[in-house]
């Protein structure tokens, strides 16, 4: 049995079955990502004056995921446009090259995460708040040796804007374990600041790795539609294509949300 | 069958979902504007952020950069996702995803002053 409007248009909607389909999708995904983008908002507006961090993304790393996300839905688009003029090398190649580009956007943010995760504050028993990146904290030692710097209780604040405090050195700092009254890294659990950027960049890291799968089945597997029918494998990459767009997008506002504000 | 034909969609009998033929170079062009417009887009917004306090309050800074953010993603959705010439039933599917969403912000500015009464605001 052949499954209706796979490739001609359906006479109510205009459009064949799949496109619909991805579009309510999206649709969905919209209100996904507009629910937690309101999280932040709310969360944000509704922090103190200096108390939500400022400067605690790698901004080279950001701009550098950006540029490759934007040439990758360059790529994917391109794909289709291959497809469609029947050139199925070119397909072949810009595929290839969209799964490398998402491939090198996990790897840049997985280096952001392990950045976030060795990088710890640590509250003295004298109040004094030691930030900074970890280099040793072997459990056989009495002691852990960071790279950062060492602030008064009543500096805390200076801790949450980080881009300001950008021209004061570091150095390394060994801090006896006896010293420590709490010592936690800079993952999700630090802050609501941290939780809202894991949470939406992590949501954000699944849906690349989802459409990479979808991408990876078409370029390998799934290309022996090809072969039979060209025209809804062409539909196919549209619609893997759409979905990929739309991470795009969900990127073009995590960027500036996260990174730069 | 063989897996390169140098031509177009429409030469090669294609069914065509859009008004016009796709024709490869035209389209390699476009991506090339495209891709040169999102770079300039996320070279101003962070020199935006980089922006001295004095002048440009932090408001005005979110403004301006949620304002170039806007525009660099009409071109990525009109552009690459061909919303500009899409079919009316992707419109009205986004019509109602724009109201929800329009409804769900409005809300949370709205949750943010709805306290119950007699709360004490320090």
């Amino acid at each position: 049995m052949d499954i209706p409007y796979t490739v001609e248009a359906r006479p109510d909607t205009g459009l064949y079955n799949a496109k619909v389909g991805i579009w309510l999708f999206l649709a969905s995904e919209v209100m996904l990502f507009g629910g937690l983008f309101s999280a932040y908002i709310l969360l944000r507006v509704g922090a103190e004056p200096g108390t939500w961090p400022h400067g605690w993304q790698n901004i080279v790393l950001g701009t550098v995921n950006t540029v490759v996300l934007a040439l990758s839905a360059i790529t994917t688009l391109m794909a289709w446009v291959a497809c469609k003029v029947r050139e199925f090398g070119k397909f072949k190649f810009f595929h290839a090259c969209t799964l490398l580009l998402a491939l090198t956007f996990l790897c840049i943010k997985a280096v952001e995460y392990s950045e976030h995760l060795n990088h710890y504050e640590i509250i003295l028993t004298d109040g004094r708040i030691a930030d900074g990146d970890m280099v040793s904290n072997d459990p056989a030692q009495d002691h852990v040796v960071i790279k950062g710097r060492v602030l008064e209780a009543k500096d805390e604040n200076k801790l949450y804007d980080l881009r300001a405090q950008k021209d004061i050195p570091e150095s390394e700092i060994t801090i006896q374990r006896s010293q420590i009254a709490q010592m936690d890294n800079y993952g999700p659990w630090h802050n609501t600041y941290l939780a809202l950027y894991f949470t939406l960049t992590g949501l954000h890291a699944l849906h690349i790795c989802g459409g990479s799968i979808v991408i990876g089945y078409l370029w390998g597997p799934g290309r022996k539609l090809w072969k039979k029918d060209p025209e809804r494998f062409t539909n196919r990459v549209e619609v893997s294509g759409l979905f990929w767009h739309f991470v795009d997008l969900v990127w073009i506002f995590l960027f500036p949300v996260l990174y730069l504000t | 069958m063989s897996e390169s034909h140098p031509t177009t969609a429409a030469a090669a009998g294609a069914p065509e979902t859009h008004d016009h033929p796709v024709d490869f170079n035209s389209y390699m062009r476009r991506c090339a504007i495209i891709f040169g417009c999102v770079l300039i887009a996320v070279a101003l917004m962070i020199w935006t952020s980089y922006l001295p306090e004095d002048p440009f309050s932090w408001a005005k800074k979110v403004a301006i950069i949620l304002v170039i953010a806007s525009c660099n993603a009409f071109i990525v959705a009109g552009y690459l996702m061909h919303l500009l010439s899409e079919r009316k039933m992707v419109y009205t599917i986004l019509g109602f995803t724009v109201s929800f969403v329009i409804g769900l912000f409005a809300l949370t500015i709205y949750a943010m002053n709805d306290f119950p009464r007699n709360t004490v605001i320090h």
